[in-house]
């Protein structure tokens, strides 16, 4: 009894550091609870809109409030640190957007958006809890949340095929892979008895030296890490697990795939991050600690080795899309190759390259989403020929794209560039380090990727700009003034990011994972 | 000027394009506010981008004026800290180097904004080139480049001439690497959306060279930044490395980067220099990397050829200069042998080329590639006359092509076709034009007393004790070079008058404006190259005091 108190204790005194994400639970329920009411006011969607933004207006008043130093929560099953803060504040934001977006939209019909916002706020909660969890229970349930909330929401379109596709295949991918991710997290359990990645890395540290019988060990840590990484790799949709992606953001609605496509993907990286981090990386030397070939592997390698084929094949498929939000799925596969690469530098300025690089990504990628809903609306269609003459019809648009394309592309002087940068940096850095020799056929396959993505982004500004609309004289779009302020918003937020870097710093400060 | 002093003018000389810019973009928000007309809204565009670039180029004669050609160090310098989290900076500064390519930036930059306007045409050769508004879009016959979407030309006309002042400015490895950048957007689009039957694939083609190029720049950027000492911001903050491209140069020539670690087994300065050198070269563009250039020459708007031409190709041999000279001498001398055969290749090989052609435009891009061969044959060279002449040759070739360009603008306006062999006898007509382009051909093909002689004379002299036999090859082309342009003359302007052409009206004012002064240059330079040479030679001499070719 006498052990059970200060338990109870910890639980309690964390309370008080868990104030944003109790603000988006009770925000959660207040939302369908909000939903019940109203059902045939014309300003229900007002109303909804400006309960699910008094939420995360809430929450980010409570985050910023929130003191960020380093503390185990709840014995251990969450740490708040900078890092998670930082990755929380990039949620906030993707989900700030996507109900700005969603408000304006056609997507969502009144009668149902007041779910929508209810459940995307569940997934925020979740991707709050996923870059804080330092307890494999805690990292699987909090995936789990934003799993299971995706589904729903990608199969949001009743009756639509291609979202019942979409979700189909995003429910067995991800049952797939959440299985295989929680069988090897059994076997780390097994190897170390402890679910707390903190206390795991000491132990897997003294697993390599005395295990018993130690060829078994190794193989059992081997398998495990790698069906753990399948589970990430599927969140962030690195190949091979990408397959789910084009065909989820397809069929999904439009504002919901903006927010896949940087709030999940972010998690995802945060909690890749964390997990190499800390349970690989004991404290003696977390520089290079993963680095040490654990169970005789050469992981940051094997991270590089899915990085370069991510990005690659990302890009060589995207070079023949013509619906625009599976090439934007392509991109964004692309992208998380990239990003990988600032996981297999496996150093803390990998870890701040890809903190930097998910930030100027939410940016720019829901502004190049906006676009793509401000044409559907319009011409109703994704398809690339509908852009033809965009320059025309709408200028602010179009220009506004071309902006966020060439940042996509990693062009200076937007902000695109100063993720590329320091992904590449981060590499480079790597590069004179013992056996690391690789890491720069990687940056030179980094780069090559970059000249072939210039060739579908700028395909999509040929179709803007020079080529002939497919009628003599199409309309001009009229789009909703929302759209358009948060179209000028967002490219000047990418012309700014990229020529001044106040975030880098910001970033430089959150770089310190929490390592017990 | 009252308000250039030594401190700004290089700024000013940068940033004008972009003002002006800036107010195109003000003035399109208030005419949608204010419901201007579109006629007034593209005169006004069309001021303001000749107001801004010629304080661009006034600000760049003002530098030139105030640049003492006695010190081989960098001058005019302007240097504080840009983003510290980086350890970047704006610093801008010019040596001989530069100058010289600030002062041709400025100029063929102002002339290609007055070959931009349909202004002082002439109602004939106006009504030929399709330059009067009547209001339709016809995607079949487009209308005239200089009367579509004119802001949106303008403001991009005005980018490019801020990157590409930038480029030569910079002293900031990163600040380099964003300008450089920075010129590609606006390119592309200027081929894309103003150009000629094929522009979107000549667009494409030239941003995918160029990206691809600049990739394996970014690479080697970044390596140089690591690899360097430690050194300090400009406010005296101790930093571990350093993009200072005064400083890197000081640390390469004391071996900083011959010494670094190699990379997989291979050197790290010569792994910088290729990936540099690769990007720089499809650039100038140098054999087998030239295949955009006559694709984006053909496709372009002339004042686009006339910057393509004079400017764009020019930073290739800059770069080279700039970075892989100073830098990386180990690698510099070791790669010189390449670099002149290279040389070689694209002097014998691109003047063979133009032989073959029949489009007047194709014919002078290909010459642009077998005259940029001359400046790598000489800098390959390491000798002082060699590396003076090969920067003399961008002067001059930076002078000579544009003008030919705006000559081939002047007769496709005309005929709408560039096809050589369907002129005949336009000397009758066309007799100033005619002259003008004697004049531009005999300044390309090296007669002596005009400019290109001065510089093929240098470069030959300079190159030949060290690469003999590749001299006596390169210099046996110059016979081809005569033979092509003479054979081209002949077609065009001898023998009968095609009556196809009769009743062609002459140069008209704005082709006058734009040919004149680039002619008068050419015949000044020709007899007194020193003008050039005087700027240029100390800063070279001293940059290559120290090497010799492998």
């Amino acid at each position: 009894m006498e052990s059970f108190i200060p338990l109870v204790q910890d639980n309690l005194d964390s309370v008080l550091w868990f104030q944003p994400e109790m603000a988006l639970t009770f925000g959660t329920l207040l939302l369908f609870v909000i939903d019940l009411f109203w059902r045939k006011s014309p300003a229900r969607v007002a109303y909804l809109t400006t309960g699910a933004a008094a939420v995360l207006g809430l929450t980010a008043v409570l985050l910023a409030r929130q003191p960020s130093d380093a503390t185990p929560l709840f014995n251990s099953l969450l740490a708040n640190d900078a890092f998670a803060n930082f990755f929380k504040w990039i949620f906030l934001g993707a989900g700030g957007l996507t109900i700005f977006v969603a408000a304006q939209g056609k997507d969502f019909p009144p009668s149902r958006i007041g779910q929508f916002y209810a459940l995307l706020m569940a997934i925020v909660l979740g991707m709050f809890m996923m870059a804080s969890a330092i307890d494999l229970i805690m990292i699987y349930l909090s995936l789990e949340l934003v799993s299971v909330v995706s589904y729903v929401l990608a199969g949001y379109r009743k009756g639509d095929r291609k979202a019942a596709e979409g979700s189909l295949k995003y429910v067995i991918y991800g049952g797939v892979a959440s299985g295989v991710m929680l069988f090897g997290m059994s076997y780390l359990y097994g190897l170390t008895g402890t679910t707390n990645i903190v206390e795991m890395a000491a132990r897997v540290e003294a697993l390599q030296t005395t295990g018993a019988s130690l060829a078994a060990t190794k193989i059992a840590l081997v398998v495990a890490i790698v069906f753990v990484t399948a589970g990430i790799g599927y969140k962030v949709a690195a190949v091979p697990w990408h397959m789910w992606c084009p065909d989820v953001y397809e069929g999904a609605p439009t504002p919901f795939t903006a927010f896949l496509s940087v709030g999940p993907k972010a998690a995802g990286f945060a909690l890749a991050l964390r997990f190499f981090h800390s349970a690989f990386a004991g404290p003696p030397a977390p520089e290079t600690g993963f680095a040490e070939a654990l169970g005789g592997i050469p992981w940051p390698a094997v991270i590089g080795v899915v990085a370069a084929v991510t990005m690659t094949l990302g890009n060589l498929t995207a070079l023949g899309q013509t619906n625009l939000k599976r090439l934007l799925a392509y991109s964004s596969i692309a992208h998380a190759g990239y990003t990988l690469m600032g996981v297999s530098a496996m150093s803390d300025l990998g870890t701040k390259a890809v903190m930097i690089y998910m930030l100027v990504y939410l940016v720019m990628n829901v502004g190049a989403f906006v676009v793509v809903i401000l044409v559907a609306e319009a011409t109703g269609s994704e398809s690339i020929l509908d852009y033809k003459g965009l320059a025309r019809r709408h200028p602010v648009a179009a220009i506004a794209f071309t902006i966020f394309l060439f940042s996509l592309t990693g062009l200076p002087p937007f902000a695109g560039f100063v993720g590329k940068w320091y992904l590449f940096y981060a590499v480079w850095e790597r590069v004179y380090t013992p056996g690391g020799g690789w890491y720069a056929v990687l940056l030179l396959i980094g780069a090559l990727n970059t000249a072939i993505s210039l060739y579908y982004y700028v395909r999509i500004v040929r179709a803007m700009f020079i080529d002939e609309p497919n009628v003599a004289h199409p309309p001009a779009i009229t789009a909703r003034a929302g759209y358009e302020i948060l179209l000028g918003l967002s490219s000047a937020a990418t012309i700014v990011f990229g020529l001044w870097w106040p975030y880098v710093d910001w970033a430089q400060a959150s770089v310190r994972i929490f390592r017990g | 000027m009252f308000f250039f002093n030594e401190g700004n003018v290089l700024s000013w000389a940068t940033f004008f394009p972009l003002v002006g810019a800036t107010a195109i973009v003000v003035l399109l928000a208030v005419k949608y506010l204010a419901n201007l007309s579109k006629r007034a809204m593209d005169e006004a565009s069309r001021w303001i981008a000749l107001v801004t670039s010629g304080l661009s180029f006034a600000a760049a004669i003002a530098a030139w004026t105030m640049f003492d050609s006695g010190k081989a160090t960098v001058q005019l310098e302007q240097h504080f800290v840009w983003i510290r989290a980086f350890n970047i900076e704006y610093y801008v500064g010019v040596d001989g180097l530069s100058i010289s390519m600030v002062l041709l930036s400025g100029l063929i930059s102002f002339v290609a904004t007055i070959a931009s306007m349909p202004w002082w045409s002439g109602t004939k050769a106006a009504e030929m080139a399709g330059m009067h508004d009547d209001g339709h879009d016809d995607p079949h016959h487009p209308k005239h480049f200089s009367i579509r979407m004119v802001p949106g030309y303008m403001v991009m006309l005005l980018l490019l001439q801020t990157g590409m002042m930038g480029t030569f400015v910079a002293l900031d490895m990163f600040l380099f690497y964003v300008f450089w950048e920075v010129m590609l957007l606006p390119m592309y689009f200027l081929i894309g959306i103003w150009g000629g039957p094929r522009k979107e694939y000549a667009a494409i083609k030239f941003f995918l060279y160029t990206l691809a190029g600049s990739v394996l720049m970014l690479l080697a950027i970044i390596g140089l930044y690591y690899n360097s000492a430690p050194f300090a911001l400009v406010d005296g903050t101790a930093t571990a490395h350093t993009f200072n491209l005064v400083e890197l140069a000081r640390q390469g020539q004391a071996g900083q980067f011959g010494r670094a670690g190699a990379i997989l087994g291979f050197d790290f300065g010569k792994l910088a220099f290729v990936c540099l050198f690769i990007g720089f070269a499809i650039k100038i563009p140098m054999f087998p990397f030239h295949t955009w250039l006559p694709d984006a020459h053909v496709e372009a708007p002339t004042p686009i050829s006339v910057i393509l031409a004079g400017v764009l190709l020019k930073m290739g041999i800059y770069g080279i200069l700039r970075f892989n000279y100073p830098i990386l001498p180990e690698a510099t001398e070791w790669a010189a042998g390449a670099l002149a055969v290279f040389g070689v290749i694209n002097i014998v090989y691109a003047a063979f080329v133009c032989l073959g052609q029949t489009d007047l435009k194709k014919l002078i891009a290909y010459s642009s590639v077998s005259h940029m061969g001359f400046s790598l044959l000489g800098m390959a060279a390491m000798t002082p006359a060699g590396i003076s002449g090969a920067v003399l040759n961008l002067f001059t070739h930076g002078i000579i092509s544009p003008m030919l360009f705006l000559i081939v603008g002047v007769i496709y306006d005309r005929a709408h076709h560039r096809d050589i062999g369907k002129f005949g006898g336009l000397a009758q007509e066309l007799p100033e034009y005619s002259a003008m382009m004697g004049l531009a051909f005999f300044a390309s093909l090296g007669l002596p007393g005009l400019a290109g002689f001065i510089s093929e004379f240098m470069v030959f002299s300079g190159a030949f004790p060290v690469f003999t036999t590749y001299t006596i090859i390169s210099a046996m082309s110059v016979i081809i070079t005569a033979a092509y342009y003479l054979w081209a003359i002949h077609r065009m302007f001898l023998g009968k008058l095609n009556p196809a052409y009769k009743g062609y009206p002459d140069l008209n004012w704005r082709e006058r404006l734009s040919l004149y002064p680039l002619g008068a240059l050419a015949i000044v330079l020709g007899f007194y190259p020193q003008a050039i040479l005087g700027v240029i030679n100390t800063t070279l001499h001293a940059l290559i005091q120290n090497l010799r070719p492998l």
